[in-house]
């Protein structure tokens, strides 16, 4: 038996949230000793577990990181008001982490309230990043400004803002000086230029700066001016009038930004201003051009020069051509995304196909990450695919129209898909899109013992393609389903798999309201959901099917904080919406069994 | 499957509309030149906004998709974030109302028309009715009985009347917005103070 000093030590060097653990989990004394020591915490599913319950096990939290709504939240499947809230767990580690110091959270609810106690809470409060976030105002932003003066990020990546005015980054005070990366690119107000400039000058440690749009093209030779030291950068909008002085001090800034890594912005690209980065370009591991709505020669041009290139988000304008300047400039490639210009557009007048992407993959050989919009594929080119690039880890392709078949063959894309789980094994990410049967799912279930999170489209012919995945994916924990016709009997035949996984999405398939009940009946480790926006609901038979079902594991029983449209299933006797009057949040602290409210949600009208 | 309701994209069709002048005193035939029509807010004697040809009494969030497909909700599977940022000629305009708190912001490329805009408004503001009088549409408050005229800045920093100049040309010149408190009765009035 090691001494307690030594473990810990030991246990220091436990970096991943697996790790942890496991580590946890071997025996009595490990689970005590690192339940003391873990600073770090991860919860993949805000509603899995209660927050008194994780204060109670992990004492000496530094970092929380919670996510809130599924992924299909992202595409507008998950209707307004759902959940997500981080009130209640905001509450709770206010009071229980004095010394927090990290707050990372992914498509959940913060209000304003939520950024004031944020605030207020945290002695040596120092990053937070909100994800997809909605539900606060810039009066937020102010709060943080204005009183976290050991902040060192700030980071806002695709959040949904209120935006009230531009003043909020005037509040960071003149004594303010620990900046070391903020991000607010997803805002549309425009700040005060010189509070920004000041800002800047006075951050020595800043290394990230993403501006937003309201940056015009002319300011940016200042900022770069005053932060040399930047890594990151990420412009407003690119475009203005050509003048030569403004491209010159452009251009010469960015010559002297000699530890720039990563580029991103551009928006309304003005073409003749894009030769102001040249200089940069060989530096660049990260270029995100996906809003330069430009054609292929320029940028072509640009990632010919690219040549440390690790990660390219780009829009289609880059072509088949732009891609094949890619596999041969790009040698050092990692990840590749290619977003459509228009996705709703009926005919094609962007020359991007499959063979873009089956050149990346023949030169680029350390090419791991996909994501990729286009029109047409062919099994072939999956095929030469998973064989020129066996070490893709994660694997999205997304053809624009769904059902569409190899367009050379006219079959179903099973078998392309099929190559891709048999060649790339390490494979742990994978959206498949096109015309697809059964038997893709019976390839994944026999070939993809790796992966982690599938997501599904228009695609399969009946329960057995569910089946196939939930008893064949061994390490799957996320799985994601929209428009296929999937029922009943796989889920309930497989419903243990379930608790093994995270989450399970089903919308507009076949599974019905009986099947759910059943399903939270007899599975009290899962939350059943049932989503169904429609008004009669509650007269509908229970052969019919829903139109989503949410499935998670969870230890903390059924949530309070539910809106209409949503019912846990088969947790109460009558299993109907407990409806009247108030809605009161309640904590449950499960091994003690005591509960105190917490905080008032809506008040329901009759 | 649910369809999408009705979105509201960037591009809008060219109509004649959009060109058409709308504003003019009773009995002044069409005017060519647009500026020689447009009115500063000093100038005000009487108002009339919208009235495009195009019946559009009703207030809806109008669809300017390409034509062709239905569209299914949540596919292709591109964020809204990003949709909405890959928006061609963003137009954020401050939207500020005598008496309000806090300024709004609209985009004005959503809006297809001035009556749309005005809906808009309604919307954002939602103290606020078109008021239909006669030929007029106006912003009122039923609650206080006060109407208010839209004017906006446009890039020579003059204060206009909204609704003078054809829609493409006010969406490219107008910098702000402001909704003015008209206490005076429309015709006739004394003129307001220039903000």
């Amino acid at each position: 038996m090691f001494p307690e000093e030594v473990l810990e030590h030991v246990f220091s060097f436990l970096n991943s949230h697996t790790d942890r653990n496991t580590a946890s989990l071997v025996c009595k004394s490990w689970y005590e000793m690192e339940r003391w020591c873990r600073k770090r915490v991860f919860i993949g599913n805000c509603y899995a577990v209660n927050p008194r319950v994780v204060i109670r096990r992990f004492p000496e939290v530094k970092s929380v990181e919670l996510k809130g709504k599924p992924h299909f939240a992202d595409f507008n499947l998950v209707p307004e008001g759902w959940g997500g809230y981080v009130y209640p767990w905001i509450v709770e580690i206010a009071r229980a982490y004095p010394w927090l110091e990290e707050i990372r959270l992914k498509r959940m609810v913060v209000t304003d309230e939520c950024l004031e106690i944020v605030a207020k809470s945290f002695r040596n409060f120092r990053v937070l990043v909100l994800e997809s976030c909605e539900g606060f105002s810039t009066d937020g932003l102010a709060a943080v400004a204005a009183n976290c003066r050991n902040l060192r990020v700030l980071d806002l990546r695709e959040c949904e803002v209120e935006e009230l005015s531009g003043h909020w980054l005037s509040h960071f005070p003149d004594s303010f000086t620990s900046l070391e990366s903020l991000n607010m690119a997803c805002l549309g107000s425009e700040v005060s230029f010189s509070a920004l400039e000041r800002l800047v000058a006075r951050s020595p440690n800043l290394k990230t700066l993403r501006l937003n749009r309201t940056v015009p093209i002319e300011k940016l030779s200042t900022l770069l001016q005053r932060a040399p030291q930047l890594v990151d950068f990420g412009t407003g909008a690119y475009s203005a009038e050509i003048r030569q002085d403004v491209y010159s001090r452009l251009a010469d800034a960015f010559s002297r930004s000699k530890n720039l890594k990563s580029l991103s912005g551009f928006w309304d690209v003005t073409p003749a201003y894009l030769p102001a980065i040249y200089s940069v370009c060989s530096q660049l591991t990260s270029l995100n051009l996906s809003y330069a709505a430009t054609r292929s020669p320029d940028l072509t041009k640009i990632v010919s020069q690219c040549y440390n290139l690790q990660r390219l988000v780009v829009l289609d304008y880059i072509e088949d051509t732009g891609l094949n300047t890619v596999s041969m400039s790009c040698k050092d490639l990692r990840e590749l995304v290619v977003f459509p210009s228009d996705p709703f557009v009926g005919e094609v007048d962007v020359l991007l196909t499959e063979q873009g992407l089956v050149s990346v993959s023949q030169g680029c050989s350390k090419l791991q990450s996909v994501l990729y919009f286009c029109h047409q594929m062919s099994n072939s080119a999956l095929i030469s695919i998973s064989k020129n690039r066996p070490n893709l880890t994660c694997f999205r392709l997304c053809i624009i129209e769904p059902r569409v078949p190899d367009y050379v063959t006219h079959e179903p894309l099973d078998v392309g898909f099929g190559s891709i789980v048999e060649n790339c094994k390490q494979l742990t990410r994978l959206s498949m899109s096109g015309l697809l049967t059964d038997r893709v799912f019976e390839y994944i279930g026999t070939h993809a013992k790796n992966l982690d999170m599938l997501s599904i489209a228009f695609a399969g012919d009946s329960d057995l393609g569910l089946h196939h995945v939930l008893s064949g994916c061994d390490s799957l924990r996320k799985l994601e389903i929209r428009d296929c016709p999937f029922g009943d009997k796989a889920l309930l035949a497989n419903a243990s798999k379930l608790e093994k996984m995270r989450s399970l999405w089903m919308s507009s398939c076949l599974v019905s309201f009986g099947a759910c009940k059943l399903l939270g009946q007899k599975m009290p480790g899962l939350n059943v959901e049932v989503i169904d926006e429609r008004e009669n609901v509650n007269s509908l038979p229970e052969y019919v099917p829903v139109e989503k079902v949410y499935i998670y594991r969870t230890v903390s029983g059924q949530r309070f904080d539910t809106p209409d449209f949503v019912r846990i299933m088969g947790k109460d006797k009558d299993d109907l919406f407990s409806d009247k009057g108030l809605k009161v949040a309640v904590l449950f602290c499960s091994n003690f069994g005591t509960f105190r409210p917490c905080c008032c949600t809506r008040s329901r009208s009759l | 499957m649910s369809s999408e309701t009705s979105t509201v994209t960037s591009e809008p069709p060219p109509t004649t509309a959009d060109t058409e002048l709308t504003l003019r005193l009773p009995g002044e035939s069409q005017k060519s030149e647009a500026k020689s029509t447009k009115r500063r807010f000093s100038d005000l004697t009487d108002l009339k906004l919208g009235g495009n040809d195009e019946s559009d009494t009703e207030c809806s969030v109008v669809t300017r998709s390409t034509p062709a497909k239905e569209r299914v909700v949540g596919w292709p599977p591109v964020r809204s974030h990003r949709k909405n940022m890959m928006k061609k000629d963003c137009k954020y305009v401050k939207v500020a109302v005598d008496g309000a708190p806090y300024l709004r912001k609209v985009d004005l490329e959503l809006y297809s028309g001035y009556q749309q805009l005005l809906c808009g408004f309604e919307h954002l503001f939602s103290c606020f009715t078109i008021r239909n009088v006669l030929n007029e549409r106006k912003l009122m408050d039923p609650v206080n009985g006060m109407e208010y005229v839209p004017t906006y800045e446009d890039k020579e920093g003059d204060w206009m009347l909204v609704g003078d100049v054809p829609w493409m040309m006010f969406v490219e010149s107008c910098k702000r917005i402001r909704l003015m408190k008209n206490s005076e009765a429309v015709n006739g009035s004394e003129l307001l103070e220039k903000c």
